[in-house]
């Protein structure tokens, strides 16, 4: 079976969960090798949990390029262990960076790409991606028919499942193009966390739009999330008006999720949110207004005044699980 | 000398309309009417702008699109781009991202550039990956998924909100930017600038004006294959309660009833 390069990316020195989904996705049409790029001293932890994971080789390269320079330095590095790997496949996750990388990656490898799989099987002629495209209206597959296919997988396609290998490192030295210094990260601001889970890993989602009024309303909102174990998310009109953070954003210009549960209060459901969450499991949604589109998508509706119908919620599910 | 501002815009279906597939699994542009990319509308904002804190700078609008696509450069001429470009050709028909961005590089480099701004994604196929590609292929440094952008002294910068951190990037021009929806809402036309578009000047070329060979273009030089395309069911809606002081306690029943707690 050939190699299967999967991109690891990391942050604070740990994997993140959708490195370890590619890792259980690139089981399914080779072998497995985690590429591990500028983790410095964490190296050696994420090639642990790789191999947890199924990577039988685990690719490390560290240079400072990789943190002051953008995109390029790991283009170069990937580009590079692709050929000498000589690799069936690459997996990479499909942020908005992982996909820039893939896209010169693939390029340089001359080689077709598929962006934002929400699935990937194995086929007779190569890998097959499922993507959903239109807002989530169709449900598209496809296979690369030029050079080594290089998918970008959204996270969420898969849960991750260990299955032990050896991990055995090898280290390689990049050789850096003259491009890789082009652009510079002057600063960097590292996200802080809400302690909530992550929108895109959650399997509950809570969201709030325009009708939650201001960022004080957000409250009612994160108590509820709250009483469940969900994650916070938002409509682009309430994270325009400043009330929430845009990393919480769902939509097309957000996150798209799919969790199994996605409540969406004060929110219109106009199809740019659409685009973002339809192909959740079950839809809840609470508005004012009988006529909102997004309960034509709903499960389950309410019509009402969020700021009464939440509060209740919240106190029945504490009820319920004390 | 004066700066030249590419602004590299594309004309989509709409996204409220019905979007569909053909029988060639393309996207079927004639069931839906089509657009200047509204994402696009903030790449030409952001031009326009530097430009204006620029002083001596020329804002040029390009496609590459079918004949329709002309709509969508008088849209962003009448906001207030100088001249348009537009590539058409029926061999383009199906072209994937890595043609479009071969026949975009040997565009701007037909027309000379500083800086080229892109919106972050298109609505339609939104990889999102144009404007790395070009870079790629022109040699110049990519800043891009920005919020914020500006140009000075020949240095463009920027800030791009990622995943786990936002970062501040700077490269020097000529150089490929994107700019996101959260760089400044667009300017609508006016009605003067409506009027001053219709005598702005579009230069035309096709495949042969750029040396392109249609063979590496089209449905037939793309990469990738749509092999299946299923509409997805619509979902149906449930059941829509009235809350009558009972609201929260009904949606906890269908929750629990639903195993959720
Ligand atoms: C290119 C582009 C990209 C976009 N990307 C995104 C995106 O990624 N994500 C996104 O969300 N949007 C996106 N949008 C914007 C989208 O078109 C809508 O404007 C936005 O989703 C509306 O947000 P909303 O539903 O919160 O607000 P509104 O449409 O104003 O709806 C508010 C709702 O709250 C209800 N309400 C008010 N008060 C209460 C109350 N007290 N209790 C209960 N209900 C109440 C109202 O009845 C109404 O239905 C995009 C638009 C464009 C053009
Ligand atoms: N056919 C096209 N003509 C001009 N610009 C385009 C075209 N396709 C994509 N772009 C530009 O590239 C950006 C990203 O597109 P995409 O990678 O297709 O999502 C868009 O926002 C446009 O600025």
């Amino acid at each position: 079976m050939g190699e299967v390069l999967v991109l690891v990316e990391h942050a604070d020195g740990r994997v993140r969960k959708p490195a370890l989904e590619l890792l259980t996705l690139a089981r399914r049409i080779g072998e497995p090798s985690a590429v591990v790029l500028g983790a410095g001293e964490a190296a050696d932890s994420i090639r642990a949990k790789a191999a947890e994971y199924g990577a039988v080789k685990v690719y490390v390269a560290d240079a400072a390029q990789f943190a002051d320079y953008h995109v390029v330095p790991k283009v170069d590095a990937l580009a590079q262990i692709a050929r000498a790997a000589d690799a069936v496949a690459l997996l990479v996750t499909s942020s908005g960076e992982g996909k820039e990388i893939a896209a010169r990656v693939a390029l340089r490898l001359n080689s077709g790409i598929i962006t934002d799989a929400i699935n990937v099987h194995a086929g007779e002629r190569g890998p097959i991606a499922t993507q959903s495209v239109f807002a989530a209206s169709y449900q598209v597959t496809s296979t690369v028919t030029e050079g080594t296919p290089v998918i970008t997988v959204k996270p969420n396609a898969t849960s991750p499942e260990p299955a032990p290998a050896e991990g055995t490192v090898e280290n390689v030295s990049v050789t850096f193009s003259a491009a890789a210094t082009g652009t510079k990260v002057v600063s960097r601001v590292a996200r802080v966390s809400s302690g909530r889970p992550e929108l895109t890993e959650a399997a509950m989602i809570v969201s709030g739009g325009r009708g939650v009024g201001a960022a004080e309303g957000f409250s009612v909102v994160e108590e509820l999330a709250d009483s469940l174990g969900a994650a916070v998310g938002a409509s682009r009109a309430a994270v325009d008006a400043g009330w929430y953070p845009h990393s919480n954003q769902v939509g097309q210009t957000g996150k798209q999720v799919s969790p199994q549960l996605y409540i969406a209060n004060g929110i219109s459901g106009a199809i740019q949110h659409r685009a973002g969450m339809q192909t959740s499991k079950t839809i809840v949604a609470v508005n004012k207004d009988p006529e909102a589109p997004i309960f034509d998508l709903s499960d389950f509706g309410v019509v009402g005044d969020l700021f009464d119908v939440l509060p209740q919620l919240t106190a029945q599910i504490k009820a319920r699980k004390s | 000398m004066s700066m030249k501002i590419l602004t590299l815009v594309k004309y989509v279906p709409d996204a409220t309309g019905d979007r569909r597939f053909t029988e060639d699994m393309t996207t079927d542009r004639d069931a839906v009417d089509g657009l200047l990319s509204e994402l696009d509308e903030y790449a030409v904002e952001q031009a326009l702008q530097i430009s204006e804190s620029h002083g001596d700078a020329e804002v040029i609008v390009v496609t590459m699109g079918p004949a329709d696509a002309k709509d969508a450069l008088r849209k962003a001429l009448s906001m207030g781009a100088d001249r348009a470009v537009h590539t058409d050709d029926e061999d383009l028909h199906g072209t994937d991202v890595f043609g479009t961005s071969s026949v975009l590089a040997e565009l701007v480099q037909h027309v000379g550039f500083d800086l080229v701004v892109c919106g972050m994604a298109s609505t339609d196929g939104g990889m999102g990956v144009l404007p790395a590609l070009l870079a790629e292929r022109l040699g110049v440094p990519q800043v891009t998924l920005l919020s914020e952008v500006a140009v000075d002294d020949g240095v463009v910068s920027g800030l791009r909100d990622g995943d786990t951190a936002t970062e501040r990037l700077q490269a020097e021009l000529p150089a490929v930017v994107s700019v996101t929806d959260r760089s400044g809402e667009a300017r609508y036309p006016s009605f003067k600038g409506i009027m001053a578009a219709k005598k702005k000047p579009v230069e035309y070329l096709d495949l042969d004006d750029l040396g392109i060979d249609a063979a590496t273009v089209g449905l037939a030089g793309s990469w990738t294959a749509v092999d299946t395309a299923t509409a997805r069911p619509p979902r149906t809606a449930g059941s829509v309660v009235k809350d009558d002081g009972d609201g929260g306690t009904r949606l906890a029943e269908f929750l629990a009833s639903q195993k959720f707690i």
